[in-house]
């Protein structure tokens, strides 16, 4: 463990222009990071001086400013594929965000390996987006979609899971860590229990890249999606990792520009990876901010990043259990910074609109987990999710407007 | 008294608040005085979707007035049921069809209530003219 100083806290928080901003007149106390996190100067700077100075499409040109910029993009492929310890930076391909990922693989792998009669199991955990493309999938291929059930501590149930895999299940959808409890997945453990059984793995790590480090040849999943505006970098891009068998099997998902190889009105031939899976002209100055903001992470390092918000995790947890009436739903062993709770008789949606007017931004409602909910039986909840510049002083802003919110409803 | 007379005390009534806490506290109390809508009308038909609470709102359509009853589960949405309720309830079709609804605005609480998905305030009105706009077809055919 690091000593954390106040300073240091604070020096990051300069780094975040949007942070020293109020809401309705009050500081802004931002806890809404699980949808998106807040960029710091250079991530911004990186867009903007993109387009200031180096504006040029890729793999195209043979001029100076063309050639520059691929090489650029190409760097931050190789930085991406560095930061997720991927085998081959052809293993990285840049989409719009980690749903786009998902929707990728769930149509190109569906297409190429999925069956009638077979199976693809998905978790009671997730987000819509790691649910509703496979389930279309399902439906498209004739194939059939199974779930693994969730415990009431808010963990997948791998007992269950373990019963569910067989020889006609071609793909384990789940999430690295749930947007809606927190919970950190056992990633490599289900990977050894799938791979025993030759059943690919796909990870959701939309939640996953911010929290702490990701190996994904250690965790020898097959495919990881991920999203560069929940790591601090620009919204409109994120990536898929893909081990190389995979991808180089896979149909490709969009079709035009850089990903051909050959047309001719008789036959088009394919790029090889992970061009064939980069469609039409690439999110060149996002891909810039998300080099930027892998960057800063690896500048501030996991050693802070992890201290500061189990911290403030385990803060946060101490003081809300101790308000009557305020329960957290789900207790998993891992657990990352994202809390959701409920106030007994009072619903989300006006503690919310209430906590807003302090200048709190929590997020309220099902969190895209409408199946999760319905296990839990409960309509939504309040989320506080946090990052590494959020404070214990603004976990004590959150319970006083706590506070404030069961005098006003009660 | 008219749709716009109604307006317009509602205006005076939230203008006596400076402090926006005080404003909700304001529209909290009125939630408490929706005219309920009848539990057995609390069913899929009369839910508005698209909002984060769950707001339901049923409509009765006597000697040529429609009257509007509704629920929610969250106390501001109620609120803001009650406020579209004082204002549309006891009127003509035409009346509410040919309404503004621009009034929030000026309430003073336009930042807060603002007509976002989430507080529900837009699908009340849309479906409140709905209704107004059904029975209206209804009396031309009459």
């Amino acid at each position: 463990m690091i000593e954390i100083s106040e300073e240091k806290i604070q020096s990051v928080r300069n780094d975040f222009p949007i942070l020293s901003r109020s809401i309705y007149g009050k500081p802004l106390v931002y806890f809404d990071n699980a949808a998106t996190t807040q960029k710091p100067n250079s991530v911004i700077d990186a867009i903007s001086n993109y387009y200031r100075n180096d504006n040029a499409n890729v793999h195209r040109g043979v001029h100076y400013l063309s050639q520059q910029a691929t090489a650029a993009f190409e760097d931050t492929r190789k930085k991406v594929a560095a930061f997720v310890n991927a085998g081959s930076p052809n293993e990285i391909i840049f989409t719009r965000g980690a749903t786009e990922a998902i929707n990728l693989v769930a149509w190109s792998y569906g297409e190429t390996f999925l069956k009638a009669g077979d199976e693809i199991l998905v978790s009671a955990l997730d987000h819509h987006s790691n649910i509703v493309p496979w389930q279309a999938a399902c439906e498209r291929k004739g194939a059939h979609l199974k779930v693994i059930p969730v415990t009431p501590e808010g963990e997948l149930n791998k007992e269950v899971l373990a019963g569910l895999m067989n020889e006609r299940t071609k793909m384990i959808a789940i999430s690295h860590i749930s947007n809606a409890l927190g919970t950190i997945n056992p990633i490599r453990e289900i990977v050894g229990m799938a791979h025993g059984m030759n059943i690919p793995v796909f990870v959701d790590g939309a939640q996953g890249l911010s929290h702490g480090p990701v190996d994904v040849q250690d965790s020898g999943c097959d495919f990881y999606a991920f999203s560069s505006h929940k790591m601090y970098g620009p919204m409109g891009i994120g990536g898929l990792y893909g081990k190389t068998s995979w991808l180089e099997q896979m149909q490709p998902y969009q079709l035009g520009g850089e990903m051909i190889d050959k047309v001719t009105f008789e036959k088009t031939t394919y790029n090889e990876i992970p061009y064939k899976f980069e469609a039409g002209t690439p999110n060149v100055a996002d891909v810039m901010g998300l080099g930027a903001a892998i960057d800063y992470l690896n500048m501030l390092g996991w050693d802070f990043i992890k201290t500061q918000e189990n911290d403030l995790l385990s803060y946060a947890t101490q003081r809300l259990q101790q308000m009557e009436g305020v329960r957290i739903i789900g207790s998993p062993a891992q657990k990352a910074a994202i809390i959701s709770f409920v106030i007994d008789g009072i619903h989300f949606f006006d503690a919310g609109t209430i906590l807003d007017h302090l200048g709190i931004a929590v997020r309220t409602g099902n969190h895209c987990t409408q199946p999760l909910m319905n296990v839990l039986g409960i309509n939504g909840t309040l989320r506080a999710s946090m990052a590494f510049y959020n404070t214990r002083g603004e976990i004590d802003k959150m319970l006083a407007g706590i506070q404030q919110v069961k005098t006003l409803f009660a | 008294m008219t749709i716009n007379e109604t307006i317009d005390q509602i205006i005076n009534e939230f203008s006596q608040f400076d402090d926006w806490m005080d404003k909700y506290n304001y529209l909290i109390e009125m939630g408490r005085s929706v005219p309920l809508i009848d539990e057995t009308q609390k069913n899929d038909s009369n839910l508005i979707v698209g909002c984060q609470s769950r707001v339901w709102l049923s409509s009765e359509y006597r000697d040529g007035l429609i009257y509007f009853t509704a629920d929610s589960d969250a106390v501001i949405t109620k609120g803001i049921a009650f406020l579209l309720i004082r204002v549309f309830s006891g009127h003509t079709p035409t009346e509410i069809v040919e309404a503004e609804t621009d009034f929030l605005d000026k309430i003073g609480l336009r930042e807060h209530l603002s007509p976002t998905r989430s507080n529900g305030l837009l699908s009340m009105v849309k479906q409140i003219k709905l209704y107004a706009f059904a029975y209206q077809v209804k009396e031309k055919n009459s």
